[in-house]
């Protein structure tokens, strides 16, 4: 038994002669919240679909609670307790925002923690999305995704996380797109699951903003693992500074 | 302004009937709960009360109305899932021949063999394509298209079940208000049973399959298992039209895989409005006798067909059933743009 929650070994991903995961290893520890940064293009999204069971991997494995995930399929991996946001948001536009929720609250992992029943979805749905900031008595909850600003995508992708009641939340890029007051109004949230102890791995460029609540950061560059410690430290390692700043 | 003609604008809104006749308030009066069953009733009134009184000759082209229906329906019912079925007939034919192989060898009397067919017939279908439901689009309805095809030469090169003569002789329904009403009550209940599956929360997942499967798998949901259902579900109601078939025309054969029972549906599912099952049967009930009575034109009839069918779509893109749904419930009005 290790004291990792969710641990990664070796993992390594190439399409074609780009090796986009190049040997990554590191472990979260239970209630940490970790953020995973690097330049564009440095493997982080491909991290993330690695262990979410998106992307098969070419090598290395995925441990969750000691038991090897590697290659499961997503919803296999989603029923287990370990789930995601996307970086372009997924909603299902063509149902109202409410609605988008009540999908995941069809699946097993809901019901074996609703004690074999789903209740009232809608209900749960609506709770939930009061909870990631929207207005209960507007009229938000009920239009068409399709219609929602980017402010409310990003909220409506949190909340379809939070409704599969995860113990290991991997939200990708969350921050992009979201004005100083919508980041602000989603960080207590995170800061929420943090108090209650779920794990959280954090795909993230707003670094100011990670930095505030992350426990442990690692960097990833051109698909390697370059430093892995606390925020402050991490930012002053000469190979952060190069790939960041770059150099001389 | 004063001197300048004032600008207008089309302007549609719900009919205040209709908002007085939402939900528990339709009880409000005779009139609200009219306008909420009325469109209902049409149907039901006319194919089981009034249809039985037309000529026997009408009353056939009805029952070959309702067959395209249904197969427009299940075409519908599957797209609602994502599943782009070119191959139709693949559920009419192999639902045709399940029926006669229990009716022609098993002797299975007539109520055994549709319902039995109806469900291994549509199983079959469902093993044959679970493998390809990884597929999307295009390439999914190409092996639809390609497998009816291919029983036909299979059929027509081995001569198993009667090769291409096919199976004769079979047993027809004792009479003919037991064809008649076996049809109409089946395409009524899946018009109605589908349309209330679609709202509800299984219908949900069907249609969020639709809109992004990823993201519902990323909900923790299976969509191949998901897929496969609905396939099995619609390919149920493919294979119960086949099955009807060859008990009405005492026969089945290659004809039950032409590429008739493949287009017509989704003509018929466009034609009436895509994403509805009623608008599916609105282009079946306007397709079907349309085919009859352009027989009179001889070889210009596929002409006239086409031309008609090509117009439909370009003027009413959204379909029939939606154009008159929002003339029921919405009036539009020019106002001035201020």
């Amino acid at each position: 038994m290790t004291e990792y929650i969710l641990r990664v070994e070796g993992l390594s991903k190439a399409y074609g002669g780009v090796l986009a995961v190049s040997s990554v290893s590191f472990g979260v520890k239970e209630g940490e919240l970790l953020g995973v940064i690097g330049p564009n293009g440095s493997g982080k999204t491909t991290l993330v679909n690695l262990i979410t069971g998106f992307v098969r991997p070419n090598g290395g494995k995925v441990y969750f609670k000691d038991k090897e995930i590697t290659g499961l399929p997503p919803y296999k991996i989603v029923n287990l307790g370990i789930s995601r946001t996307f970086q372009m948001v997924r909603p299902f536009y063509h149902l109202p925002a409410f609605k988008n929720l009540v999908i995941p609250l069809c699946s097993p992992r809901v019901r074996e923690a609703a004690g074999g029943g789903y209740g009232d979805r809608d209900a749960v749905a609506l709770d939930l999305l009061e909870e990631v900031g929207f207005e209960r008595d507007s009229f938000v909850s009920y239009k068409v995704a399709s219609s929602l600003p980017q402010g409310y995508l990003k909220r409506l992708e949190l909340a379809k996380a939070l409704s599969l009641r995860p113990e290991v939340f991997i939200l990708d890029e969350l921050f992009s797109g979201l004005s100083l007051a919508e980041v602000a109004s989603i960080v207590p949230v995170i800061e929420k699951l943090k108090d209650q102890g779920k794990t959280i791995i954090m795909v993230e460029h707003r670094l100011k903003e990670l930095f505030k609540i992350a426990d442990r950061v690692i960097v990833l560059n051109f698909g390697e693992k370059i430093a892995d410690g606390p925020p402050a430290e991490v930012m002053e390692h000469p190979a952060v500074k190069a790939a960041y700043l770059g150099t001389e | 302004m004063e001197g300048k003609k004032a600008e207008l604008r089309k302007e549609r809104i719900d009919r205040g009937i209709k908002a007085r006749s939402d939900d528990i308030f339709a009880l409000n009066s005779w009139r609200e709960a009219l306008f909420l069953l009325g469109p209902r009733a049409v149907p039901v009134v006319g194919l089981l009360l009034v249809g039985p009184f037309f000529s026997p000759y009408m009353r056939e082209i009805l029952i070959s109305t309702a067959s395209y229906a249904l197969l427009a329906i299940s075409w519908e019912f599957m797209m609602t899932a994502g599943l782009t079925s070119l191959g139709q007939s693949l559920l009419f034919g192999v639902g045709a021949y399940f029926t006669g192989i229990l009716n022609y060898y098993l002797k299975f009397p007539w109520f055994l063999s549709i319902p039995v067919a109806t469900v291994t017939g549509s199983l079959l279908v469902t093993l044959l394509l679970v493998f390809v439901l990884r597929l999307r689009g295009v390439y999914f309805s190409m092996i639809t298209l390609v497998l009816p095809l291919m029983f036909m030469r299979l059929i027509e090169a081995t001569r198993i079940l009667g090769g291409t003569e096919g199976l004769t002789g079979l047993d027809a329904f004792p009479n003919q208000w037991v064809s008649y009403y076996l049809i109409m009550l089946a395409l009524l209940f899946a018009l109605f049973g589908f349309r209330r599956l679609q709202d509800s929360d299984y219908g949900l997942i069907l249609r969020a399959i639709k809109d992004d499967d990823r993201s519902v798998m990323n909900a923790g949901l299976n969509v191949y298992w998901y897929k496969a259902q609905a396939l099995f579900i619609g390919g149920c109601v493919g294979c119960f039209a086949g099955a009807f078939g060859t008990h009405y025309d005492m026969f089945c054969g290659m004809p039950g895989f032409a590429l008739d029972y493949s287009i017509m549906p989704i003509a018929c599912a466009l034609l009436g409005g895509g994403g509805t099952f009623a608008g599916s049967v609105v282009g079946a009930f306007i397709l079907v006798p349309l085919a009859e009575v352009l027989r009179a034109f001889g070889a210009l009839r596929i002409v006239f067909y086409g031309s008609f069918l090509t117009f439909s779509i370009v003027a009413l893109p959204e379909g029939l059933f939606h154009f008159l749904s929002r003339k029921y419930h919405q009036i539009e009005r020019y106002v001035e743009v201020r």
